[in-house]
């Protein structure tokens, strides 16, 4: 009998908002975290414009010791403690400090690379042949398994402490693997989530091959514009999302407060194949995951009432849209009500699945569906696919039982996780 | 530069380093940074390459394995700089 996975703890660190209460209220007034960002426009990127959480010096300090911040320069860590270490106390539980680990909870945190900045400050040293110099943490900073190796020893976890990668999966992965995991009967607790380092050192590639949009820079905040017609590149984010999930029984033997319930989901790829490349989806896998992911959840196509959708702001959104609905059996005003979280915090990469999740987990917890912002100018095809109102551009009030959220990443991969209101 | 001041100069190099408060207040010429002070061994890269910045000199790999104590270090620390 495979265990039920509920969600007990989250926690946030996005461009619009840190912390729970603040990204509320910023996701349902459709809040933009996008800002022009000088360092861009200094190094001469064609997009000057970038969604950055703001770290206030003394938020940081009620994470981490003056130690550990001596040379510290990795923004993928620190956005992903915090968002950790906020989601295991919003959770209830407490930060222990015992002889033995807690050998019943372990962490599943994603990135896609760690402490860029503090790579390149290493190589730099290392080039001018000051490899002595280049102190204690430099490994544990830039190891891609940093973030998992922070979080286990700030909270002295026990069970698998790792770090996933699949690109722009990443965090939706982690979900799905720390699910599995509990389903499995093999943890009773996971912390699982993902992080992306910001800056120039992250972002220079997808500027070098224009998928960032270039047209914005005099108009930061809108210029995140997934599902629209003049939709012309995403706009390079940054952040943290993290989520505790736990084995129901333990949940409730707990009293813990249950945010929903993780009904299953599921990861693949489009292998490359067919329509699909590094860099392009291939359909076929793409609807496949999702009508994997309902089935593994035990679900019919039509008792979902809302999708996160991935929606980048690129000229795939329509593509995605068409898959959606040709995996649900649904269309016009059929379909489901979307939205997109990148309309107001831009493509947080390794970091966007579990962001994105944690908004999605709030829709459902809150009983709202957060107002996709600029797209008043629908993009035309989707126009023909699915009804305009599915696609809200005010925040609706609205009870939700049954949310899918996917995303999709280089590589041609996929994932989807089916999200559950929790009833008794 | 005598023992106890180079043991002051030295004082704020480790400290940052310190998880027993106690065991650095009565910190003097035999104290063990490992065994006295619970200093991460890790750390004491960090350590070293602070002292080479506030004396001004190169301690090589063969000294740096010594500097285990403040005994030690401050031998390694009078040796460099009268080699200068």
């Amino acid at each position: 009998m495979k265990k039920r996975v509920v969600i007990t703890g989250l926690g946030i660190v996005a461009p619009n908002g840190v912390g729970l209460e603040t990204f509320t209220n910023a996701i349902k007034n459709g809040v933009s975290g996008i800002k022009f960002d000088a360092e861009l426009e200094r190094l001469k990127f064609s997009c000057q414009i970038s969604g950055t959480p703001k770290i206030s010096e003394e938020l940081k300090r009620e994470y981490f010791t003056e130690l550990e911040l001596r040379n510290f320069n990795s923004t993928g860590i620190l956005y992903g403690v915090i968002a950790g270490i906020d989601a295991w106390k919003d959770a209830g539980l407490t930060i222990e400090n015992n002889e033995n680990p807690d050998w019943e909870s372990g962490t599943i945190f994603g990135t896609g690379t760690s402490g860029i900045e503090k790579f390149r400050e290493s190589i730099y040293k290392i080039d001018d042949f000051q490899t002595r110099r280049l102190g204690s943490t430099a490994v544990a900073q830039t190891m891609n398994s940093g973030i998992s190796a922070y979080l286990g020893g700030k909270l002295g976890l026990g069970n698998q402490v790792t770090t996933n990668s699949s690109a722009c999966t990443t965090g939706t992965e982690s979900i799905l693997l720390g699910f599995e995991r509990i389903q499995q009967g093999k943890a009773k607790r996971m912390l699982v989530g993902s992080t992306s380092d910001s800056g120039p050192y992250i972002w220079g590639g997808f500027d070098a091959i224009k998928v960032c949009t270039f047209k914005h820079n005099e108009k930061p905040e809108k210029g995140s514009r997934p599902m629209s017609a003049t939709a012309s590149g995403f706009v390079p984010g940054s952040g943290a999302g993290a989520l505790v999930i736990e084995d129901l029984e333990t949940a409730l033997a707990r009293g813990a407060r249950i945010y929903a319930e993780i009904l299953g989901g599921n990861i693949n790829s489009g292998g490359q194949r067919g329509e699909g490349t590094m860099t392009a989806p291939n359909s076929i896998a793409v609807q496949k995951c999702i009508t994997d992911a309902l089935k593994d959840a035990n679900v019919n196509p039509n008792e979902i009432d809302a999708i996160n959708g991935h929606l980048t702001a690129t000229s795939k959104d329509s593509l995605e849209i068409q898959n959606w609905s040709q995996a649900l059996g649904r269309k016009g005003t059929d379909f489901p009500f979307i939205n997109s979280l990148k309309s107001m915090v831009g493509h947080c990469l390794s970091g966007a699945g579990s962001v994105e999740s944690v908004a999605t987990v709030l829709q459902i917890y809150k009983s709202f569906i957060f107002p996709n912002i600029n797209c008043e100018d629908l993009n035309d095809e989707i126009k023909t696919l699915i009804s305009e109102d599915k696609i809200p551009k005010q925040l609706l009030h609205k009870e939700l039982n049954i949310v899918a959220k996917a995303s999709f990443g280089f590589g041609d991969v996929n994932g989807c996780v089916i999200f559950k209101k929790y009833k008794d | 530069m005598n023992k106890q001041e180079i043991i002051e100069r030295l004082k704020p190099i480790v400290k940052p380093f310190v998880k027993d408060e106690e065991a650095f207040n009565g910190i003097n010429e035999k104290t063990h940074f490992i065994t006295d002070l619970n200093i991460n061994s890790a750390n004491l890269v960090d350590i070293v390459l602070d002292v080479e910045e506030a004396f001004d000199i190169e301690i090589d790999n063969e000294s740096m394995e010594k500097m285990l104590d403040l005994e030690n270090t401050i031998a390694i620390i009078q040796t460099k700089l009268a080699e200068k």
